[in-house]
């Protein structure tokens, strides 16, 4: 499904060929999917991932795409018997899947990251916490992303 | 035919029209998430945040063959420029003036600098730091003889029907306010909070950026950056928004 | 001149976890967009961040074209003793961004 502003580009012919052929394939949103899960297994390997510990703080419905808050806090005592050793973020729909990696440690005293990301489109948002016992956990947030009504750029 | 005709009276009806009643203004704040709200009101993360500090440098930066900082004449904004910013546009010279172009005036007339072009990153920073002094101040524009007819010419064009779309501003934002237009909901139009950080942007930008996007909206051919139908159309939104407080600067989607 | 605003306690009491707030001037170019007549815009984004405690390693972050312009990285570290926080932002075209702050621990 291509996004709305991919629409409107492609109606106004305002991509080049090459793109219009990948903007027109038909298995767009199967090779974001595959790039996601490449993405995630170069991170856990053949570690099972485990929903929980993780909470993504994400708005469900965005504002703007383009600039979408988000905070990510893992339940953990953050000691160096147990602490996390880092914090991926992922999208589903974005033209790449990565958006941010941080490293902590047991210094951090808090398992917690806030940052700014970019959302193409509506989809989910998934956060992966890596455990120092080698422990992967994660969160994930279905977002709707909409368009502003009103444009500026060139559609005339 | 009758029912057809009544439907509609009756479809009408149910839709609010004309002005919104002074109590029941709100600010484009509130027309958006927590999160969004969240970003204009921390101070140290608001991503207007660079512009301000650029604004500050430049209010002290000695410029033009005079050699003088806005500082020399006006010392600190803080104080000087409180309040200077809730009462923009002004008629200067027998005609309204935005803050844009009394800063340029300033520029020209008593620093004999080039004024600095609309949208640039220098006057975005400099009118965001200037009306950044007049944050939680209510807007105080007044309708008297020398405003009104500025103001009405400003209501005519609010009130005009443009563009292929052939739509006028009050529909949007006087009848349908609070209702979802491609899934965003629509705002009242105050200029609250400007110039503001848009996300959309990315960016920095003016009440001007902000009204072009609009009529680009409705493909109607948008008022050049300066215009009279622009100062006027400000000036209106202005008067409109009286008593509400500044927000400079404001994050808005 | 790389802008960058920290957000940083002056001082703390020992052990106490303190929250740390930058933001960075940078458009965060994705690579992604293209001009009106279709040429691609090149990417140009921040790819690292890194913050030292008294020069070791508390915090770092790699940054994708995903992190929204002038992008805002919050974490928390704990007040281990009194020094200076430095803190390092590079990227894509050469780009280098510093700060420092000192700590002062009780």
């Amino acid at each position: 499904m291509t996004t709305r502003r991919q629409f409107l580009a492609l109606a106004c012919g305002t991509l080049a060929a090459s793109e219009l052929r990948a903007q027109l394939d038909p298995n767009i949103q199967a090779k974001r999917k595959a790039a996601l899960e490449a993405a995630i297994s170069k991170v856990v390997g053949d570690a099972p991932v485990r929903a929980g510990k993780v909470k993504l703080d994400v708005p469900p419905l965005i504002d703007n795409g383009n600039t979408v808050p988000i905070t990510v806090t893992v339940d953990s005592p953050m000691t160096a018997a147990s602490y996390v050793q880092a914090i991926h973020i992922f999208t589903e729909k974005n033209p790449q899947p990565y958006v941010l990696t941080a490293h902590l440690g047991p210094r951090a005293g808090r398992a917690t990251l806030s940052t700014r990301a970019r959302i193409a489109d509506t989809g989910r948002v998934i956060a992966i916490a890596q455990l120092s016992d080698g422990s992967y956990w994660s969160d994930t947030v279905s977002v709707i992303v909409t368009l502003s009504a009103c444009l500026e750029d060139g559609l005339i | 035919m009758r029912a057809a005709a009544l439907f509609f009276a009756a479809f009408c009806a149910c839709t609010q029209a004309g002005e919104i009643p002074l109590a029941e203004r709100r600010s484009g704040y509130e027309f958006m998430g927590r999160e969004t709200r969240a970003m204009q009101d921390d101070d140290a993360t608001n991503p207007a945040l660079f512009a301000l500090l650029d604004g500050e440098t430049l209010w002290n930066r000695a410029d033009g063959a005079a050699g003088r900082a806005c500082a020399a004449c006006h010392g600190d904004a803080a104080q000087s420029m409180k309040g200077a910013a809730a009462r923009y546009p002004a008629i200067v010279g027998g005609k309204p003036l935005n803050l844009e172009q009394r800063i340029n005036a300033c520029r020209v007339e008593k620093q004999r600098a080039a004024a600095l072009a609309y949208e640039s990153k220098e006057l975005l920073a400099l009118t965001a730091y200037v009306a950044r002094q007049s944050r939680g101040l209510p807007i105080a524009i007044d309708a008297n003889d020398t405003t009104r007819p500025f103001i009405e010419a400003g209501r005519a064009l609010y009130e005009r029907r443009q563009g292929q779309l052939n739509l006028a501003c009050a529909q949007c934002h006087d009848d349908n306010w609070g209702r979802s237009l491609a899934g965003t909901p629509i705002p009242q139009a105050h200029p609250t909070g400007y110039p503001i950080y848009r996300l959309e942007w990315q960016a920095m930008g003016s009440l001007e950026r902000r009204l072009r996007n609009c009529m680009i909206g409705a493909r109607a051919e948008p008022y050049g950056y300066g215009s009279p139908e622009m100062v006027e159309l400000e000036l209106y939104l202005m008067w409109r928004a009286r008593g509400m407080k500044l927000e400079t600067p404001a994050v808005r989607p | 001149m790389a802008r960058v605003a920290v957000t940083v306690p002056a001082s703390a009491k020992r052990g106490e976890i303190i929250e740390i707030k930058t933001l960075a001037q940078h458009v965060m170019e994705t690579g992604f967009r293209r001009t009106q007549t279709g040429e691609l815009l090149p990417r140009d984004i921040i790819t690292e961040f890194v913050c030292t405690y008294n020069g070791v390693e508390v915090f770092r972050a790699e940054l994708h074209q995903a992190v929204a312009a002038n992008p805002l990285i919050a974490f928390t570290t704990v007040a281990t003793e009194s020094g200076t926080l430095e803190f390092k932002w590079t990227g894509d075209n050469g780009y280098v961004a510093t700060h420092k702050a000192e700590l002062k621990v009780v």
